[in-house]
């Protein structure tokens, strides 16, 4: 069966088209209050045809080009992470009988689901999920439910945002594991990869042309366009100077002065984790349910104890986030949970750049060194 | 998949007020043959359920009669519920939970329990097991503070371990003015100096506040114990007890998941910190 041919563009819709139906939903980009978010799409005619981002600390406004490429814009405002880990998740339902209480599985009922536009952080930033949910003692069978259901077409970045940096932390532009379908995107038409064996029968059903020299010569010179970034965290495990950053409280009082501890870079961060469970009842106290919602560690609640917040400043709460999502992430889950995608930044109300961060802590650390 | 987020039933046996604020539960599984399976190590936690207002984690004190027992105190919006409940009331739980001490390995050596306030409880499962296999160890010391003589729970059971071969039983009021024969005044912390076991061959176990923690730990460091033999049991908001929702993180371990039970040199670099 055939890895890798040419698909016309008008041809795309063909793939919805055999998508649906297998009994798939599609999931796509699509233009929703100025910025590109994946939502169902019932066609092609979703697709934000033309519309590229542009993205800079604090800053994503979309432009329409004169093309009509579907995937030249560079980043979602959100990854995958809603459509897996919901920000609101019901766990369990109890209810008052007779004789105690009787309580409830949730199970949902996800359909196949097919996701297309997906980027090599979004698709790093999914392994780390997985790895969080489904690989430890106890796997999340809500998470599970949604993963299993997934097929997934990635597209290969043409060009990189001013805030990505997918390349420092090995992430991307390219597209290299965890996709069924790779496309590239030309003017006439996609370089179709399959990297699956169900990636290989879809691709199969499809009205490709053979593949010529050209369109592989163009795709590459265009994937490599994107590699050229203008931000790169330091191409290492940052352990060290981080942890001796964490030692001085000093060193974060300059970003805790701008952080407004508003949360949003957890919101975009396609790797956050946390979540707070919540009680909930309707008015006639008829059951009982707990739900879970979108936490994250710039909250008062999130490190609540008796008599105390653990974290109440805004040095402490930059400082577990940069700190857990660059270094200890490694002793927790064998990699920096950063993937390179840059939302930290770009939705960051004030502009905040966790790479200019780092770069900052690094040279400080290093210079308290030298000073000692 | 199994739902790790089902609790089961579980009723209300029989309660004892220990003070006016605090309760000791005794709880059964309402399903027999999940009664009948559920074991605990000392030092473990389950999460309780009350209808309508969500769960906590509470340690688990000990299983008398069968029955597993919880020491809650009314702190919080559902540990005062909790606190509240009669013999008879319903409520939910999973667990058990977490690591537990390592009283097993600490087997021909001197146990040494420090513990301060309510903390006492997870300690309190460790202290009753090691009682009960007392040819296993050497001394035992058993250091309990608190703010005032009256706030000691348990003052039998204190007076019955004085008179346990080769143990000692130290107690502090921090809040108390006047002296009195078998108390000391001032932290639990003061007492270290006062208590008789081997530095070279103990095994401490700590629970309580992070402050008195952190001065035992500079206590015993000065006696010359080895942190590598001090165990402490920890806590963070736990929210869901299965290393999910994130909040119990202290630096690199969730502490449900790796704890809440830790050799003190494996979290001391985050535990020192304020902020983690």
């Amino acid at each position: 069966m055939q890895q890798s041919a040419f698909l016309p563009h008008r041809a795309l819709a063909q793939l919805f088209e055999e998508l649906q139906s297998d009994g798939y939903r599609v999931v796509g980009p699509t233009a929703e209050q100025g910025a590109i978010v994946y939502r169902e799409l019932d066609s092609v005619a979703g697709l934000p045809a033309g519309l590229v981002d542009d993205q800079a600390p604090g800053h994503y406004r979309l432009e329409q080009q004169a093309h009509g490429r579907y995937f030249d814009w560079v980043g979602t405002a959100q990854g995958l992470k809603p459509w897996l880990f919901t920000p609101e998740q019901p766990l369990m339902v109890a209810r008052e009988v007779e004789g105690g209480l009787r309580f409830e599985s949730v199970h949902e009922t996800v359909p196949p689901t097919a996701v297309i536009g997906l980027r090599a952080c979004d698709l790093a930033a999914l392994a780390l999920q997985d790895r969080h949910f489904l690989q430890g003692e106890y796997p999340d069978p809500h998470y599970g439910a949604r993963r299993e259901q997934l097929l997934l077409i990635a597209v290969n970045c043409h060009r990189s945002a001013a805030t990505c940096f997918c390349v420092s932390t090995g992430d991307g532009p390219q597209v290299t594991a965890g996709a069924d379908l790779v496309l590239d995107e030309l003017d006439q038409g996609f370089w179709v990869q399959a990297s699956s064996p169900r990636g290989r029968a879809l691709l199969a059903r499809l009205p490709t042309r053979p593949l010529s020299g050209a369109h592989k010569r163009r795709s590459k010179g265009l994937r490599k366009r994107a590699q050229v970034q203008q931000r790169a965290l330091p191409a290492r495990d940052l352990r060290e100077p981080l942890y001796k950053a964490r030692d001085n409280e000093q060193l974060w009082q300059s970003v805790a002065d701008r952080c407004l501890t508003c949360g949003n870079c957890a919101a975009v961060c396609p790797t956050c984790f946390c979540s707070r469970v919540d009680e909930e009842s309707p008015l006639d106290a008829s059951q009982s349910t707990q739900v879970r919602r979108w936490d994250t560690c710039f909250n008062d609640e999130h490190s609540y104890l008796v008599g105390h917040v653990v974290r109440k400043s805004a040095v402490h709460k930059y400082r577990q986030w940069l700190t857990h999502k660059l270094a200890m992430w490694h002793d927790q889950y064998d990699r920096s949970g950063c993937t390179g995608c840059g939302r930290c930044i770009t939705w960051c109300p004030v502009g905040i750049d966790i790479v200019e961060e780092v770069h900052r802590l690094c040279t400080e650390v290093k210079a308290g060194e030298t000073r000692e | 998949m199994n739902d790790p987020w089902l609790p089961q039933q579980a009723v209300v046996i029989d309660k004892v007020m220990e003070t006016p604020d605090v309760a000791t539960l005794s709880l059964r599984l309402a399903d027999p043959v999940a009664h009948e399976r559920f074991h605990f190590d000392c030092g473990q936690f389950n999460m309780l359920y009350l209808y309508g207002l969500g769960e906590v984690p509470i340690s688990i004190m000990d299983m008398q009669q069968g029955l597993v027992q919880h020491t809650i105190r009314a702190v919080g919006r559902i540990s005062r519920k909790l606190v509240a409940l009669e013999p008879g009331a319903n409520l939910g739980l999973r667990g058990p939970y977490g690591n537990s001490w390592p009283i097993k390995q600490a087997r021909g050596r001197d146990l040494v329990f420090i513990t301060a306030g309510l903390g006492c409880a997870p300690v309190i499962a460790a202290i009753r097991r090691a009682i009960a296999t007392r040819p296993d160890y050497h001394r035992l010391v058993i250091m309990q503070g608190v703010k005032h003589r009256d706030d000691l729970l348990w003052q039998e059971q204190y007076e019955r371990w004085r008179e346990v071969p080769d143990c000692q039983v130290l107690l502090s009021a921090s809040e108390e003015k006047q002296a009195h024969f078998a108390w000391s005044l001032g932290m639990v912390t003061s007492l270290i100096d006062k208590a008789e076991f081997d530095v070279n061959n103990c095994t401490v176990m700590m629970c309580g506040p992070e402050p008195m923690i952190r001065a035992s730990l500079r206590g015993l460091a000065e006696a010359g114990v080895g942190l590598e033999n001090c165990f402490v049991s920890l806590e963070r908001n736990m929210q869901c007890a299965i290393g999910l929702c994130g909040h119990c993180q202290m630096g690199t371990p969730f502490i449900c998941r790796e704890g809440p039970i830790f050799r003190v040199p494996d979290v001391q670099q985050w535990f020192l910190l304020e902020g983690y």
